[in-house]
Formats: structure tokens, C-alpha cells, sequence
């Protein structure tokens, strides 16, 4: 196992004109962690990653790898691998000397060039394709062949950007569960870049959600989804109905929350009887149902004009394909599944 | 395995075709008329005398001539040269434009193609103002009295091939830079992350990956000063006398359309034979660009 350092970014500021990209973030990873970079485009998470990669300089603030500053250190100094979202791999080189690359650099003796050439390609899986033409791959080799050229050098720090946005679905589910898996072989820091939600709480050990140039909540994926500081966070994480304070009844008729709850999507029930009386229960018109295969998803219009998503899992919305819209729906959901959303006006 | 097609969607789709294909007609129509028709006229003529009766002596006569070996050799060396200068000031040029931020590379782009809008008797004549003896640079040079004597600059070689490759350099600069301008900016990053200077860089992504571009400038280059004529005829002063100045004096002087056809006959070999090197040039380095990584 390689040693893996810890990374600090310390108040960056990054401006295009009068846009701010980078709104003085701050961020401490550990040492072998791997943390996710969440966020729509624009939110300054590929900003991010870029300035730690040596391509975008900071206005101001400090990067630190382990204790050594790296501000102002060129990028091919820094020993960090990077996996572009495009593989960014050399055409005109075939695998094994795309992989053989950053080890021809450091002028590595040749055999051992491709010994760890050889190591790092079978790591990927994808021993037996070295002396493949790179424009005879298919997206999912060419990941491969990027992620084993970006680990084949042992750096301390991985950097992803987006790596599986280009992939199909199943192919891009395998390539999370791997690259977790190399993560966790390897012990290398890892910081990875992503819009899609999902990935990011499949894959990380921390997750912290960007927007606007800044980081809105920083925490373990499921803190991150069952316990959102902002509304932004709550509403990016997923399905959530954000509930205006007073809309909301508890089951056992205690005084309701004055504060704006959020409640997933699938927190709810149909049956008060499996939620509990400490849970609440929302009343309403149902205005749409739609059928999804593992769930169903209805859409309540509340009688204060909220509308809310309900979805109910298949195997337990017996009666869901009889519900005609038009007709009054209560949701129940349980008391720890209602999160009450600090500072929040819905 | 082909399913057999409805012969009236198939009908559809050949007069498609057909319509795109004669899209083409009015070119080639000029082209046979301007450039093919002209050829064989040349071929013909080559093998005719002054009196219209068939011969070969006009090729016994032309390629006897030491005159037309050494307007060859200068052909050739002019070529070379002119190549040689434009790719050593051509290729940094198209990097440092690829490479500037777009309007800084606008600009630039102006600058270099700017000389390409100027008549091409305009830019000689100006060439002669600077380089004569009592032209501005060997003024500044004497005047400073870096050199003690005027520098020979025109009238002969040097001032043919300075002219040659202002001439040429916008012409292989452009493919130069549209190759490099194409390369992913993410190469030259993930290069950069892997651990290489800007050196390892260039000799390593951006050189092999432009060598298309420098290819084709160099091809159009070749094309363009194999039979270049102006530019050795105001600048050489007489003493540089490639095959297209051999044929128009043969022309102007001795009206000798024989000889003079046989001499273009030579430079149209010379320049499929060369065509043919670059053909075979690049066919061997597509094949060998599997190398591994040397840095």
C-alpha cells in the first residue's frame, strides 16, 4: 500500500470577472479518505479540482498537501493523478505505452517500466488489451486504461473529474463499485468530482455538496441524505418535499414542529399503523399517480396548495393501483424520518 | 446478409445520390478544361518541332543541357530550403498561437495573415527596398557598424529564399495550427500531471499529434515553390535560376515551345515524385506511431 497523504484548502478564492467561482472554501481530507465534490455544473467542484491539480491558480487562500504548500507549485510537480472526464488518453500511444507514460518520464528502467505497466493494467482488468490501439476501446476500457495510468505512478493524491459521466448506466454502476474497490486496495486520498447524487453516496466515505462557488454541507453520505443543513442540500440529495412549518400534524395529536421539515420521498406511508404515533401525517388531494416499476409515486396537493411527492414501494402499495385522482390521501411519515431543516424559511 | 430493398425507395436513394454527385460537374467541367486539357496540349507539343513534325529531340536537347540540371538542382535546394526555413519558424509559431488565449490569437492571426491580402509584387518589391545595398537593414548594419561592408541579402540566394519564405510561412502555418488547436487541452493536462515539463510535453503529445498538419503545410509549401516564379525572378537577380524561370526565358527568348514544354514536363515528374515521398513518409510514420513512451 502507496502512502497517502492529507490535503488542506485553506480559504480559496477563485474569480472569473465579477463571477465567483471559488467563494473561500475550505476543506480538510484525511489522509486515505475518499470525498466526493458534489454539485451542479457551475458550482465551482471542477474549479476545485483543477486548482489542486495545479490548472486553475487561486486568487488567494492556500493548498496543502500533507504540510508542504502547493499554492504556487507547477502542476507536473505535484505528483497527483488525475482521470479526466473525457480519459484523456494519447491517441497516437497504444495502452501499454499510454500506462508506461508517466514511468518513461521519471525515467524508470524499462523492464520495470512494464512490469508496473502490466501490474497496473491487470488491477483494472484489462490484462491481455496492452498493445491494443486506444480508438479500438470501448468507453468502459478507456476508464480502465485511465484510471491504471493514473495509479500505475503511485501518486499520493487521486483527482477524478467526472470520470463515469460518459458511460451507460450499468457500465457506469460496475465502474463505481471498482474504483471504490481500488481506492480501498490502494489507501490512496481520493477526491472525486460528480453531479449525479447516487454516485456520490455509493462511493464516498465523505461527501461535500458545492454550489454557488461554495460548500453548503460537508459529512458522511448519510448525513448528508437524511440530514440536510440547506434546502439546497435536502432538494439536491433527492426526492424531498420541504414542508412549510404548521402543514404538517402529528399522528398522536401533540403540538407540530414550528419549523420547516423536510420528508424524502420514500419516507412516507400509507398505513399510520407501521409509522408510529410520534410520527405525522400529511393530508391531501391526490392530483397524479405514477407507476415506476419498484415504486409508485403520488402527488398530493396539500390543502395549504404545497404539492408533495409520496412514492410508496411496489411490494407494499397494495391498493395504490386503485387510488383515482380527485380523491383525499393521508402520507404518514415516521418521526425519525422528518428532519427539521436549521434556519430554513420554506 | 442483404434483405431485398423496395426497388422504388431504392430508385429514391440512387437519383439522391446521383443529385449530390453532379453537385460536383460544373468543377471538374473547369478543372478538365483549365488543368487537363492544358497537360496533354504540353505533352503533345513536347514531342513536335518548331515545323509541327513529330521528334524526341527536343527531350535529347533539354535533358543534354547542363542549363536544365542546374535549374533543377536550384529547384530543389530553393524547395528544401523554403521548407526546411518554414517549418523551423512555423511549428513554435502555430504553438504559441494555439496556445494564446483566443483574441490574443486573432490578433496574431491577422498579423501572420495579413502579408497573404498584399499583391505578391508588392511584398517582392518591398523585400528589394530592405535588402539592397543601400536598403534599410544593410544601412542599420553598417550604420551601427556590427559590419563593415553591406551584406550580400539580394540578387542572389539568400534574398530568393528570405522572399520564398515570407511568401510560404502563413500557407504552412495554417494547417500547422489548426492540427494543434484541435489537440484536447486535457492532453496536454494529464501530460503536465503526470510529471512532464512543457519540453516532455511538446516532444511527446503535441509534436506527434500536429504531424498531420505539418504534413499537409509542408505538401502545400512543396506545391507552391516548386514552380514559383516572381519571387527568384525579382529577388535572384538572375544568378537564381530555377526551372520556372529556364522555361519562360526559353519561352521570351528563343520562343522554343518544345523545349520550354519539356521542362514542364520535368518539373510535373519532379513534383509527383516528391508528392509521392511525402505519401510514402507519412505511410511510415502512421505505421510506427505505436512506439512506446519515449520522454
Amino acid at each position: 500500500m502507496m502512502k497517502s497523504l492529507p490535503i488542506t484548502i485553506d480559504s480559496v478564492r477563485k474569480a472569473y470577472g465579477s463571477y465567483v467561482a471559488l467563494d473561500d472554501v475550505s476543506l480538510d481530507i484525511q489522509a486515505g479518505e475518499f470525498l466526493t465534490l458534489l454539485g451542479p455544473s457551475g458550482s465551482g467542484k471542477t474549479t476545485l479540482l483543477m486548482a489542486l491539480a495545479g490548472f486553475v491558480r487561486p486568487d488567494r487562500g492556500k493548498l496543502l498537501l500533507g504540510d508542504r504548500d502547493i499554492t504556487r507549485l507547477a502542476p507536473n510537480k505535484r505528483d497527483i493523478g488525475i482521470v479526466f472526464q473525457n480519459y484523456a488518453l494519447f491517441p497516437h500511444m497504444n495502452v501499454l505505452a499510454n500506462v508506461e507514460y508517466p514511468l518513461a518520464l521519471r525515467k524508470t528502467p524499462k523492464a520495470e517500466a512494464r512490469r508496473r505497466a502490466l501490474d497496473a493494467l491487470a488491477r483494472v482488468k484489462l490484462d491481455g488489451l496492452a498493445e491494443r490501439d486506444i480508438a479500438a476501446l470501448s468507453g468502459g476500457q478507456r476508464q480502465r486504461v485511465a484510471l491504471a495510468r493514473a495509479i500505475v505512478f503511485e501518486p499520493r493524491v487521486m483527482l477524478m473529474d467526472e470520470p463515469l459521466s460518459a458511460l451507460d448506466k450499468n457500465l457506469r454502476e460496475t465502474m463505481q463499485y471498482e474504483i471504490r474497490r481500488l481506492h480501498d486496495d490502494l489507501g490512496i486520498t481520493t477526491i472525486y468530482v460528480t453531479h449525479d447524487q447516487r454516485e456520490a453516496l455509493i462511493m464516498s466515505d465523505r461527501v461535500a455538496v458545492m454550489n454557488s462557488g461554495r460548500i453548503q454541507q460537508i459529512d458522511t453520505p448519510q448525513q448528508i441524505y437524511d440530514r440536510p443543513s440547506t434546502r439546497f442540500v435536502a432538494e439536491f440529495m433527492g426526492e424531498a418535499n420541504i414542508v412549510a412549518p404548521g402543514a404538517a400534524r402529528r399522528i398522536d395529536g401533540a403540538d407540530a414542529s414550528r419549523e420547516t421539515l423536510m420528508i424524502r420521498a420514500e419516507s412516507f406511508h400509507l398505513d399510520a399503523k407501521i409509522v408510529g404515533r410520534d410520527g405525522v401525517a400529511l393530508e391531501g388531494t391526490l392530483r397524479a399517480k405514477a407507476f415506476r416499476g419498484e415504486n409508485w409515486l403520488l402527488t398530493l396537493a396539500l390543502d395549504a396548495g404545497q404539492e408533495i411527492l409520496v412514492c410508496i414501494p411496489a411490494a407494499l402499495a397494495s391498493g395504490c393501483a386503485e387510488l383515482a385522482t380527485g380523491q383525499r390521501v393521508t402520507a404518514y411519515a415516521p418521526a425519525a424520518k422528518v428532519h427539521a431543516i436549521p434556519g430554513a424559511v420554506a | 446478409m442483404t434483405v431485398l430493398a423496395d426497388p422504388a425507395l431504392a430508385a429514391d436513394a440512387r437519383r439522391e445520390r446521383r443529385f449530390f454527385l453532379s453537385l460536383s460537374l460544373p468543377a471538374l467541367f473547369i478543372v478538365g478544361l483549365a488543368a487537363i486539357l492544358p497537360i496533354l496540349w504540353i505533352i503533345r507539343q513536347s514531342f513536335l518541332t518548331t515545323g509541327g513534325e513529330y521528334t524526341v529531340g527536343n527531350y535529347e536537347k533539354v535533358l543534354s543541357s547542363g542549363l536544365t540540371w542546374s535549374a533543377l538542382v536550384t529547384t530543389v535546394e530553393l524547395s528544401f530550403g523554403t521548407l526546411a526555413f518554414c517549418i523551423l519558424l512555423g511549428t513554435p509559431l502555430a504553438l504559441a498561437l494555439a496556445s494564446a488565449r483566443p483574441r490574443v490569437a486573432n490578433l496574431l492571426m491577422a498579423f501572420v495573415m495579413l502579408p497573404l491580402w498584399t499583391s505578391i509584387l508588392v511584398r517582392t518589391y518591398g523585400w528589394l527596398v530592405l535588402l539592397r545595398r543601400e536598403g534599410l537593414i544593410n544601412a542599420a548594419l553598417t550604420g551601427s557598424g556590427l559590419t563593415a561592408e553591406p551584406l550580400p541579402l539580394v540578387y542572389n540566394f539568400t534574398g530568393t529564399l528570405i522572399g520564398m519564405v515570407h511568401y510560404m510561412l502563413p500557407l504552412f502555418l495554417l494547417p500547422v495550427y489548426a492540427a494543434m488547436r484541435d489537440i484536447d487541452a486535457n492532453l496536454v493536462r494529464a501530460s503536465a500531471s503526470m510529471g512532464a515539463t512543457l519540453g516532455q510535453t511538446i516532444r511527446t503529445v503535441i509534436l506527434p499529434l500536429s504531424t498531420g498538419g505539418i504534413f499537409s503545410g509542408s505538401l502545400i509549401v512543396f506545391i507552391y515553390t516548386i514552380g514559383f516564379f516572381i519571387t527568384p525572378a525579382v529577388l535572384g537577380g538572375g544568378k537564381v535560376n530555377p526551372l520556372s524561370i529556364r522555361i519562360e526565358r526559353t519561352l521570351s527568348t528563343f520562343q522554343d515551345w518544345g523545349s520550354a514544354s519539356v521542362l514542364g514536363i520535368l518539373l510535373l515528374v519532379l513534383m509527383a515524385l516528391i508528392g509521392v515521398m511525402f505519401l510514402a513518409a507519412r505511410r511510415l510514420m502512421a505505421r510506427n506511431k505505436f512506439g512506446t513512451a519515449h520522454a
